[in-house]
């Protein structure tokens, strides 16, 4: 556990180093490149917690994402319009803060996968993954069809949207929000992995049986696992969006749901940084290798490969070694 | 006599043209244990599926504790009390021998939705483990890999795992696979032991414990319970000897 905890904490503080560096040599696009990073490893801890805890290949994450990207763009573009979202109850006409936005993107996405999962947690394996897959297309191809919303061409924010005492414009800052949302998040995942709940979901996912034999319902374990994990991947979903000041079907199609999950077999499935790392991993790669060739997935390719043949336990995995039965 | 706490009537089940429990009835009494023997392929693992909730009956009807738990799945008759150990371990292998044992605590608590404290770290779920990894004799691998420990000693963790929950009746599927002669003595002698705490349905075809330990065997053949009684009488059973221990005593 000593050298994985050291090997965390040199991640996190690389993520820190670079932007504040790029921000000392005023180079903001390295700073947007590595809020990039941090928004995306956010998503993959959510996909993680289904994943890499519960065992649950969600193919699907795309459509809380998604959500989350909506969430933003839904309440910013009436902000920016001066047109009432709804009038009854009372009269709301969206926002452009920052705390309630995040709030509609994670109650919206944790709604959805209570319903999604609910469904699909009835199947098990390869018809799983092609249930959520199935859920996240639906979704997709409603934002494209959804023209009160801008349909296929997605909605533009003009103006990041806002946050108490942060200047949100200042590519450090945001990146600030983003870094710490991060931290947060990760801090809690832990917590989540030792509590009573982690200990029943990850048993849910190498025995089922005898998690029933003791009384517990598999069933529930995973559907709050589900649910967690979307939630917090449409919090990704409502800061990428910001990043962006963009939305756009694009977000809940099921190449995201793929990179979401490469991210995390690229770092390490179960493992709590391993999204941090293939997130950062993936992001360098498109960056350095984007610019040689528009090819450059096939190095991914490879890379992936090798990382499933070779190193079950992703990056970290290989790195570091088999994980230790922590307690 | 007192009232069974397991009661089997009628339970027929088949899987197409095969009749893999076939009129079945059995019960279980306080305080006893009530072996059943049969050979490979006789329907036994099907019969503890059945009484454990993982297999629905095609017909019949099964009482736990003076209730009619046909209807129930698996995880509702683990919290009236059933519990049970599995023919192949079942447990969670990347765990510690220790996380394995706080599970079946956490199981017989009955809710395990705390997100944030350290579940290693809770006392009460620590002292119900480390009391049944004592009883075993698996105290001192608390903190070993599941998947590392030997063949007998996964049996041993399954039987703590079941000690957790405090269960009233045990279901218990080969307990003794494996683990050689000295440490099916000490199984058998544990049970012995544990009898008086919840009877036992015990699966077994070490011959040896099954006749040391049966207040009443029953002998299940192509689905059928072909006899039933005590040991004595079931080692003297005509029927018994041709279709059964017989056969073993030729091979």
């Amino acid at each position: 556990m000593g050298r994985e905890r050291i090997f965390n904490a040199g991640i996190l503080l690389a993520l820190l180093l670079v932007p504040l560096i790029a921000w000392k040599m005023d180079e903001p696009f390295l700073i947007t490149l590595a809020t990039k990073v941090t928004i995306l490893a956010l998503a993959g801890v959510g996909l993680n917690i289904a994943l890499g805890l519960g065992g649950l290949v969600s193919l699907g994450h795309a459509a809380f994402f998604g959500i989350g990207g909506y969430a933003m763009g839904i309440l910013a573009s009436h902000a920016q319009n001066y047109e009432p979202l709804f009038s009854w109850p009372f009269l709301f006409e969206g926002s452009n803060q920052m705390p309630l936005i995040w709030l509609v993107a994670v109650v919206a996405s944790a709604a959805a996968a209570l319903v999604i999962g609910a469904l699909s947690l009835r199947t098990s394996g390869v018809y799983f993954i092609m249930i959520t897959l199935a859920f996240g297309q639906m979704l997709y191809y409603f934002t494209i069809s959804w023209s009160a919303y801008g349909g296929e061409d997605g909605l533009s924010i003009w103006v990041r949207n806002e946050m108490p005492g942060v200047n949100t414009l200042d590519p450090i800052q945001f990146f600030a929000v983003t870094f710490v949302i991060l931290c947060l998040t990760l801090w809690s995942a832990a917590r989540v992995a030792q509590s009573a709940f982690g200990l029943a979901l990850s048993a849910a996912r190498q025995s089922e049986e005898r998690v029933e034999t003791v009384g517990l319902a598999p069933f529930k374990l995973r559907l709050m696992a589900f649910v967690i994990s979307g939630a917090i991947t449409g919090l990704a979903g409502a800061l990428f969006a910001d990043l962006n000041r963009f939305v756009s079907p694009t977000m809940l199609s099921w190449h995201t749901s793929g990179e979401i999950m490469i991210f995390v077999i690229l770092g390490g499935v179960g493992r709590l940084y391993g999204p941090v790392v293939g997130a950062a991993v993936y992001i360098l790669l498109e960056h350095f290798l984007g610019g040689i060739s528009e090819y450059w997935q096939i190095f991914l390719g490879l890379l992936l490969l090798g990382m499933v043949l070779f190193a079950r336990g992703g990056l970290i995995g290989a790195l570091l070694g088999r994980e230790v039965a922590h307690d | 006599m007192t009232e069974p706490v397991l009661r089997v009537e009628n339970l027929s089940k088949s899987f197409g043209a095969l009749k893999a429990s076939n009129e079945i009835s059995l019960d279980l009494r306080p305080g006893e244990i009530h072996a059943l023997i049969g050979p490979n392929g006789a329907g036994k693992s099907t019969l503890i599926k059945q009484i454990s909730g993982n297999l629905q009956p095609d017909s019949g009807r099964i009482e736990a504790l003076g209730r009619d738990v046909t209807a129930l799945d698996t995880v509702a008759r683990a919290r009236l009390g059933l519990g049970r150990t599995f023919q192949i371990s079942s447990l969670a292998m990347e765990f510690s021998v220790l996380q394995n044992v706080v599970l079946g605590a956490l199981g017989a608590r009955g809710r395990a939705f705390g997100l944030f404290r350290n579940v290693m770290k809770d006392k009460a779920l620590l002292a119900t483990a480390q009391e049944a990894l004592t009883r075993v004799g698996l105290h001192e691998a608390a903190q070993q890999r599941t998947s590392d420990l030997s063949h007998g000693q996964r049996r041993q963790l399954e039987v703590a795992v079941a000690l957790t929950l405090k269960p009233r009746l045990f279901l218990m599927d080969e307990p003794m696979a494996g683990l050689g002669a000295s440490g099916s003595k000490d199984l058998t002698a544990f049970l012995e032991r544990l009898r008086h705490e919840a009877p036992i349905l015990l699966v077994e075809h070490d011959m040896d414990a099954v006749f040391a330990l049966a207040d009443r065997i029953s002998v299940l053949v192509y689905g059928e319970v072909i006899a039933s009684g005590t040991a004595d009488e079931i080692r003297n059973n005509s029927e018994v000897r041709r279709a059964y221990l017989g056969e073993e005593e030729q091979a």
